[in-house]
């Protein structure tokens, strides 16, 4: 049904927009700039900080531009007096309530108030300093966030972002009046309550009242130890530093980033595709093992399968979905699986003393710091990853090492991770990881070459919040007959929120894999990842990772040559005691 | 301004206990159309303090079609110096039911709820009595409409009426982005009516003495009569019930103790008129409306301190929610109590002013934008004892 327009007036402007737009979009439509602040485009509407208020003819009051339905013949007044003063005593209600401390600040240059002050020229302090001495110190009892109430200016994005968006509920708000803020389950510290980690609140705080855990001093620090220093980039963190550094991604960016590594004095830069591919390769295999014991014997392995790549589900799904416990993958994360095998194979390629290794994971994702944490996630004893920074951190250390990336040459990485296929890329989208499955198991059952529509699987694209896809195998080789005519069912969930409307719902319909990221559009969307972050942000980084599988020659995971060569000199074959002792999170039950 | 004498009036609480809804039983068999145009014909503006003509509420509700609709009672009574609605569901709660059963017939709902003030659980006994036999009644009357009482959890921005759906949904008293308003899409995103406890009496009322009679009292833009609880500095204190429209040097005249120096008329989120300003306020939606609410002050009161308790009130009772109300009432607090002690200069009390009017434009709800009434009519008024 064609929605109705309507025509109104902004400052004089004319303009139409659909019935149901409000006044903030109608303004945004003539280029003109309303300031906001508890405004995000991912979340609900709320209307409380009221940096946004306009006035509209005929009303006594002023009005939320971000709350109000744009109506027939409305003339509405940006920039009037009243609107003037009234914005900025808002702005310097706000400050007064903010522990201002910008020079010392985490987000100092990158943060939304600090814009408003300095747009409204915020510098004599007219009213009285309202923060609370015990809010200055910091809740940093969390492996990925730190909360800083003394930041906070109630603007309540991470409480919709965590409840709406993520359906997880850490935050929520508390008190009223003067006391009213932003706290946990009876005001506990962030880690003795349920918090799977994500950082969605961290990527749409308008201040550093919520930052990541940063640990990139530690990485400084360990730098210059002596150490076998060896670090890896995620495509997704490549592809989205460019908006924290100032330059637009090409075809050379990931090349000159491994320089600036290599000279900030990392000894040695591997490519965390490679790692990637041993992960669709063990999944593959993980995922076969287990639809021939259900064949074999009914309910004896649990299906479907769930991915357990995003530490943020796996956290949520303990938490939310206990029953699930077994469905879930039992393959460490790619990054995990990083730092293993960096610590066993690599180490012995290298004729390197594994412990004195360090391994440095930069990731899209902030729930990849809680991960390595895990002491389960070890190898020989050793930690997998020693430590994990975000895509912002690595940011701000090559800021700090003065290195200007576009004008570096390109290295290559390590020679013994060089290759990786177009699927590993894709495993950091929202179905990417169901897409990089489907490649390797079309090819190991039917020993068919994928055909065009298998590469490029669209129904599991984009960011619907579920999202599905069926396959019929025929021709199977003679080891999968069982799998002859048969329908697999493969799910996707794009982000915590959505995944109580899809378990809600399992019991009714037979899935054989079911793919669970944290984050809307994957690891792309993660928590450590540049801020603002936006549904149209994500979308355009993700176009980036679709464009790296296009232009890849290598498009199967298990096609990936360097990966046949770690499995024929070290791990064996894919399910080997090897492997699993490498590359699964916990020693599995023997059969 | 028209105004006239005091005059003492008794409707709200005479005429009861005959009253076995017989008013009720008599206007279900009318046109609901019809009954709406009385209650229009009649005047009747909102006994909350907002003053929205009841008709016209009724109507549009009437208007918007959807599923279901539904009625609510607002018994938060929270306003300070406010106790009328306790005694209106004390005393002739029958009244109250048949204005909401009333509603109910013209808007559609089936369902009905009181909103009860947290400090007013000791009467839910009592009150769930008297919807034992209402429901009773209405069931005899074919009229298929259940009231149930809500308590609050005791906050004053419950009684703002969007905070009050959310209460009532679950979710923490805080107000909604208007539009759209109860009527549009309110409880559950129905179409919702939100009437004071007074408001649905006096409709009960004006069916049974009808609108003609009713609207002979009060003034053309304040018509009838509403209750008024005196506190303060007063040998009368209580609830009277008087013909709207009148002077408040009349008010004074009649409750005052003779040495009355100012009146607050509306409570905390009302209006402080001082003495001189008595003869020509009229209260009443011409001049100052009120919710009831009416604080006499006489010559040992220390304007300060009244301002400084109405602005500690209201620091406590802000949601929190929108940064105007919630850190605007902390700083008139802390900026009135710098200026006292000399901390700030007296110019300060300018930056104040201009701060009020801003939180009374861009706050989200009543509360936020009330704050400024109290502020400034006392600041203006009684300067020196502000200031020095």
């Amino acid at each position: 049904m064609e929605k109705y327009q309507v025509s109104l007036t902004i400052n004089n402007i004319p303009v139409t927009v659909e019935e149901g737009s409000t006044v903030l979009d109608a303004a945004r439509k003539v280029n003109l700039h309303i300031p906001t602040l508890c405004n995000h485009p991912d979340l609900k509407v709320a209307g409380n900080c009221r940096v946004c208020v306009v006035e509209i003819k005929g009303q006594k009051e002023l009005s939320a531009a971000c709350a109000t339905p744009a109506t027939e013949d409305m003339e509405v007044f940006t920039n009037s007096r009243r609107v003037r003063t009234a914005r900025k005593n808002i702005v310097e209600l706000l400050l007064s309530e903010h522990n201002a401390d910008c020079t010392k600040c985490y987000r100092n240059g990158n943060c939304e108030l600090q814009w408003l002050a300095s747009e409204y020229r915020i510098g004599d302090h007219v009213f009285h300093d309202l923060v609370k001495e015990q809010e200055k110190i910091p809740d940093t009892s969390s492996w990925s966030l730190i909360k800083d109430d003394s930041k906070c200016i109630r603007c309540q994005r991470c409480v919709r972002t965590c409840n709406d968006l993520q359906d997880v509920g850490t935050f929520s708000v508390i008190k009223k009046g003067k006391r009213q803020k932003v706290s946990t389950f009876l005001s506990k510290p962030l880690k003795e309550v349920f918090c799977i980690d994500c950082g969605q609140c961290i990527v749409r705080c308008p201040t550093a009242a919520l930052s990541e855990k940063a640990n990139y001093e530690e990485v400084w620090d360990v730098l210059e130890t002596g150490k076998h220093v060896v670090i890896s980039t995620t495509p997704a963190v490549r592809a989205a530093i460019g908006e924290e550094l100032g330059f637009e991604y090409n075809k050379h960016s990931d090349l000159k980033i491994v320089t600036a590594l290599k000279l900030m004095g990392f000894n040695s830069v591997v490519d965390y595709g490679f790692f990637t591919d041993i992960y669709i390769v063990e999944l593959c295999t993980e995922f076969l093992l287990r639809m021939k014991q259900a064949q074999a014997n009914e309910g004896s392995a649990k299906m479907p399968l769930i991915s357990s790549g995003s530490p943020g589900w796996v956290k949520y799904a303990a938490e939310k979905h206990p029953e699930l416990a077994g469905n879930l993958s039992d393959c460490k994360s790619p990054h995990q699986i990083f730092g293993a095998v960096v610590k066993s194979f690599y180490a012995d390629k290298k004729a390197l003393d594994p412990k004195k290794i360090i391994t440095v994971s930069v990731s899209p994702c902030t729930a990849a710091k809680a991960e390595s944490a895990n002491p389960k996630m070890e190898v020989n004893g050793l930690k997998d990853v020693d430590f994990t920074i975000t895509t912002r951190e690595l940011a701000r250390m090559i800021r700090q090492s003065g290195i200007d990336i576009e004008r570096l040459p390109e290295t290559d990485y390590d020679n013994l991770t060089q290759i990786h296929s177009g699927a590993s890329v894709l495993t950091e989208l929202s179905g990417g990881t169901t897409e990089a499955l489907i490649r390797t198991l079309y090819e190991l059952i039917t020993g068919n070459e994928l055909t065009p529509e298998l590469l490029k699987i669209m129904p599991l694209r984009g960011q619907n919040g579920i999202k599905e896809t069926v396959m019929k195998f025929t021709d199977v080789r003679a080891d999968w007959d069982f799998l002859e005519g048969k329908e697999l069912r493969f799910a996707v969930v794009n982000g915590t929120g959505n995944a109580a409307k899809f378990f809600g719902t399992l019991p009714e319909k037979e899935y054989h894999f079911v793919e669970v990221m944290a984050c809307a559009g994957g690891c792309i969307g993660g928590g450590g990842q540049p801020i603002p972050v936006s549904a149209e942000l994500v979308k355009a980084r993700s176009s980036i990772l679709y464009s790296l599988d296009e232009i890849n020659g290598v498009k199967k995971s298990h096609d990936n040559s360097a990966l046949q060569d770690i499995f024929r000199e070290f791990l064996k074959q894919p399910g080997s005691e090897k492997a699993k002792e490498i590359l699964y999170k916990e020693v599995p039950k023997v059969n | 301004m028209e105004s006239h004498e005091l005059k003492r009036i008794d409707l709200i609480f005479s005429n009861y206990t005959t009253s076995k809804y017989k008013v009720l039983e008599r206007t279900l068999q009318r046109d609901p159309d019809e009954i709406i145009n009385e209650l229009m014909d009649s005047g009747l503006k909102g006994r909350g303090n907002a003053g929205f003509p009841t008709g016209l509420k009724w109507k549009f509700a009437r208007r918007n079609e959807a599923e279901t609709h539904y009625v609510i009672c607002n018994a938060n009574e929270s306003e300070t110096g406010t106790f009328k609605d306790r005694e209106i569901l004390e005393r002739v709660p029958r009244k109250v039911l048949s204005g909401m059963a009333i509603c109910a017939y013209c808007t559609g709902a089936r369902k009905g709820i009181i909103y009860l003030r947290q400090e007013y659980a000791y009467m839910m006994e009592h009150l769930q009595n008297e919807l034992n036999i209402f429901h009773q009644h209405v069931k005899e009357f074919n009229f298929d409409f259940t009231v149930e009482i809500f308590l609050g959890s005791g906050s004053y921005v419950s009684g703002e009426e969007s905070a009050m759906l959310d209460s009532i949904e679950g979710y923490r008293a805080e107000p909604r982005n208007k539009p759209p308003y109860p009527i549009t899409k309110g409880l559950f995103d129905m179409p919702t009516v939100v009437n004071n406890v007074e408001t649905f009496a006096t409709a009960q009322v004006i069916f049974r003495i009808g609108a003609e009679e009713y609207s002979k009292l009060g003034t053309p833009l304040s018509p009838g009569s509403k209750l008024f609880t005196l506190s303060g500095d007063t040998p009368k204190p209580g609830i009277h019930e008087l013909e709207l429209g009148m002077t408040l040097q009349d008010f004074v005249k009649e409750f005052g103790d003779n040495n009355t120096k100012a009146v607050q008329v509306g409570g905390a989120s009302g209006y402080c008129i001082p003495q001189k300003l008595f003869a020509e306020t009229v209260i009443g939606f011409e001049g100052i409306p009120t919710g009831g609410s009416m604080i006499l002050f006489n010559n040992s009161r220390s304007m300060y301190k009244v301002l400084h308790e109405y602005l500690r009130f209201f620091t406590e009772e802000s949601c929190g929610l929108c940064t105007p109300c919630r850190i605007g009432t902390q700083q008139l607090l802390k900026g009135v109590e710098a200026v006292k002690k000399g901390e700030r200069p007296v110019s300060y009390i300018d930056v104040l002013i201009k701060l009020a009017l801003s939180m009374k434009s861009s706050a989200k709800c009543g509360l936020g934008q009330s704050v400024a009434n109290p502020f400034i009519s006392i600041i203006d008024n009684f300067k020196e004892e502000i200031l020095y």
